[in-house]
């Protein structure tokens, strides 16, 4: 479990290094899930070593967010004042980009489904 | 008293426990629109509302949940790679699906919010609000948004993605999970993705390719976009 927030810690620490160093247009936690995705298909890191305090974490991965969506409260002005386009773009928006891309998918994507 | 509210124990506390109660809350009623992320946020400023407190008080507590937010990201490492071979045999349909996704988004955020009259700020706003955090905030520095603003609009995406993406995706008739999970993760970023690593495995780590992918197409198509129509 520890080991596995070492690792998982370790990874983000770089991946943040790189993207202030290399002024990449890239987060540094999205840089280290990829230098993790890479070292785990080399296998310079084993799945076991990360597993148990990867799942802990994917697991409430929703609740984290929390604190930041709280802060909305602190623009409600802003958003009040020009709360149509505001709504209306997100909204109608959201929904135009799962259509295309769901059926993008839909539409290439000739194979059969194992499940879960 | 005061101590007490401004440690980060008030914050870590409240929002442990409101989240418990709107979990709870789900998984008895079963109803789309108590999705707990969003039932947890509304419930929290009403009581910091109520009890007048700050929000920087709560906020004290709040950032510590949040930093946890960054090593989950890298830990969607894990269901991508032991997803691995579905994911490589689709490497086409994920390409396209998400970089079309990715135009649709700057294009219809901006087109509506532009056409309903929104100010040039608000419009620039809206550009990146189909991607995580962290891009967004980026994306909307550069090009002259609202930071905050974008902040605030990229969580209200994710919590829609999160309550009625996948029962959309079906409406519209998607049926496999590759499908609705680059959909949801492309339209709704780490929120959306949370909600379906909860209820299958693959379709929450396509989701969780289509946060970084979605984050870096987007981030490489507006920088061109401008180049080309120079708004």
């Amino acid at each position: 479990m520890l080991q596995g927030m070492v690792l998982l810690l370790l990874f983000q620490f770089v991946g943040e290094g790189l993207s202030s160093m290399l002024r990449l247009p890239i987060p540094g936690n999205v840089i280290g899930m990829a230098l993790l995705l890479v070292a785990l298909a080399f296998g310079w890191v084993k799945l076991e070593w990360l597993e148990e305090a990867a799942e802990l974490l994917l697991s409430y991965m929703a609740m984290f967010f929390v604190p930041a969506g709280v802060g909305v409260m602190l623009y409600f002005g802003l958003i009040g004042r020009e709360w149509l386009p505001i709504v209306a773009g997100t909204v109608v928006s959201t929904f135009v980009v799962m259509a295309v891309t769901g059926w993008c998918e839909k539409l290439l994507d000739k194979q059969e489904e194992s499940q879960p | 008293m005061n101590e007490l509210l401004t440690s980060p124990l008030f914050g870590i506390t409240l929002t442990l426990l409101v989240y418990r109660l709107a979990e709870i809350l789900y998984r008895r009623t079963r109803f789309i629109l108590f999705n707990p992320v969003a039932v947890a946020i509304v419930s929290i400023i009403l009581v910091l509302k109520v009890f007048a407190i700050p929000y920087q008080d709560y906020n004290n507590g709040g950032r510590m949940i949040l930093f946890l937010l960054g090593p989950s990201v890298v830990a969607l490492a894990v269901p991508l790679y032991q997803r691995r071979q579905e994911i490589l045999s689709r490497k086409i349909p994920i390409f396209v699906g998400i970089v079309a996704g990715a135009l649709a988004s700057i294009i219809s955020a901006a087109g509506i919010a532009w056409l309903l009259g929104g100010s040039h700020e608000v419009v620039l706003s809206l550009v990146p609000k189909s991607v995580t955090t962290p891009i967004a905030i980026g994306i909307t520095e550069k090009i002259g948004g609202i930071v905050p603003l974008t902040a605030a609009l990229v969580v209200l995406t994710g919590c829609l993605g999160a309550i009625c993406g996948p029962e959309f995706c079906r409406l519209i008739g998607l049926r496999s999970n590759a499908a609705i999970g680059l959909a949801v993760g492309t339209a709704s970023h780490g929120i959306g993705t949370a909600r379906l690593l909860g209820e299958n495995r693959f379709a929450g780590a396509i989701a969780g390719l289509a946060i970084g992918l979605n984050g870096l197409a987007t981030a490489l198509l507006v920088p061109l976009l401008w180049l080309l129509f120079g708004w």
